[in-house]
């Protein structure tokens, strides 16, 4: 059998704990007789073997924001910080989807937000923090600052035998990716084959979300065209300051919380989008860390030689009680 | 020095010249004349001046849009507005709405803090 038959390869599971989204990645069946062969295979072809491992999203931190609907300023985000030290399985990876910064036109003041992002990022216990910018950190000038402090704003690289493109639809002061992106997009995925793993990671939907309330990217299809022609395609984007899950032919969308304030559920909503009011005796409500176990056991009904699709569940525990929850359960 | 041929010459350059931008002030004149109104907006941060227009379904209608300051975006998927307004500047567009209702139209060319908020409504009856 072709590996290109086998639709998934890569389990991907969630929980929710008030501040962020902690992924685990893992084979869903074990390496074993011909699904050990199928995982070499693309070991061979990917370049890498799969193997189990878990990485966290955290999003939209506005550094720098303050005055309603959120008086806490960095406090989430810091707090995000401590919980995520605090996990029993230290995660490889951080994402982080973006508006790491609130915008302002004062360079020297943007730069200061930049800085204070950075400080607090580092007090991660994490071999790797990747990241993309969002609108407030690159939309005034084109990203020039966001690179001065964080590289490139779109790339790849792979990990574990997983394939991480960051992509960027803010730059351009619009919701694009742009021709140039798009097309350096084919050339990275071009050495892959149909049945890679691939996360992308992002600010803005890559569809049709909630266009009135700019929360789309004008091309999205255009790239969706490029990764449907993959079978185990997990995006993940910020933004929209609230879950969201969403599935465009067989590519999964998930959204995490901000670290700042949330917006309402927008199928919800007819009216302009404003914050969800702040809630001083659950301070944390609405914002969020999302986590993953890693059980690395075998999905109940895979077959012998299938590859699961990827997929992601969701747990969600909510502020306070959700870093109760975490402490009870370490597994989580 | 300047003889009086080389004064001919020099005001015949400035009337074809006078001609040839009224020529073209007539011809943007004519453009206007041919009974589609327009709608004057103002784009300043963070918002769009008038905020709420009101167009009618199937009738065309130009739209000059116009930017007091930064680069602003005017947005409306469901009308097929996609519009950049440069900084400073002035566009038109024209569009004859098919679908009657009240829809929010954006600017999506990000403009600063309060970006997210720069909108306005326009109504198709």
């Amino acid at each position: 059998m072709k590996p290109s038959d086998r639709r998934s390869f890569l389990k991907i599971t969630g929980a929710s704990l008030g501040i962020g989204v902690l992924y685990s990645a893992y084979p869903a069946a074990l390496a074993q007789g011909r699904v050990g062969d199928m995982f070499s295979i693309l070991g061979r072809q990917n370049g890498e073997k799969v193997t189990p491992f878990s990485f966290v999203q955290l999003s939209d931190a506005h550094v720098g924001f303050n005055g309603p609907p959120d008086p806490l300023g960095t406090k989430a985000f810091e707090h995000a910080v401590d919980m995520i030290n605090a996990l029993p399985r230290r995660p490889d990876l951080v994402l982080f989807t973006g508006d790491l910064t609130h915008d302002t036109e004062d360079k020297d003041v943007h730069t200061q937000r930049m800085r204070q992002f950075l400080e607090i990022s580092k007090r991660m216990n994490v071999p790797a923090i990747k990241y993309v910018p969002g609108e407030h950190d690159a939309g005034l000038d084109g990203g020039a600052l966001y690179r001065e402090f964080f590289g490139e704003s779109h790339y790849s690289f792979d990990h574990r035998g997983v394939h991480f493109i960051a992509l960027d639809n803010v730059s351009c002061a619009k919701p694009e990716i742009g021709s140039e992106q798009l097309a350096w997009l084919k050339k990275d995925l071009a050495r892959f084959p149909k049945t890679a793993p691939i996360v992308v990671f992002t600010h803005r939907p890559l569809f049709d979300l909630r266009p009135d309330w700019e929360w789309f990217t004008s091309d999205g299809d255009d790239v969706m065209n490029v990764l449907s022609a993959y079978d185990n395609v997990t995006v993940l984007y910020g933004h929209i300051h609230r879950d969201d899950e969403h599935e465009t032919g067989h590519i999964h969308h998930y959204a995490a919380r901000s670290l700042i304030f949330a917006f309402p559920d927008p199928t919800a909503v007819t009216a302009p989008k404003k914050p969800i009011p702040f809630d001083k005796d659950h301070p944390f409500k609405n914002l969020g860390i999302r986590t993953v176990n890693v059980n690395g056991k075998s999905a109940p009904g895979a077959h012998s030689v299938a590859i699961e699709d990827v997929e992601l569940t969701a747990r969600e525990f909510r502020g306070i009680n959700g870093v109760h929850q975490l402490l009870r359960n370490p597994d989580v | 020095m300047i003889t009086t041929n080389a004064r001919k010459a020099a005001f015949a350059s400035l009337l074809s010249l006078a001609l040839i931008a009224l020529m073209v002030s007539s011809g943007a004149n004519r453009a206007h004349a041919d009974d589609i109104p327009v709608v004057e907006i103002t784009a300043k941060r963070f918002a769009f001046t008038p905020d709420k227009i009101t167009l009618k379904k199937g009738q065309t209608v130009k739209l000059r849009l116009h930017s007091e300051d930064v680069t602003h975006g005017f947005f409306l998927r469901p009308l097929k507005l996609d519009e950049e307004i440069p900084a400073g500047q002035t566009i038109e567009v024209t569009v004859t709405p098919q679908t009657a209702g009240t829809f929010m139209t954006i600017c999506d060319h990000f403009c600063g803090a309060n970006h997210g908020n720069m909108t306005m409504t326009i109504v198709v009856e």
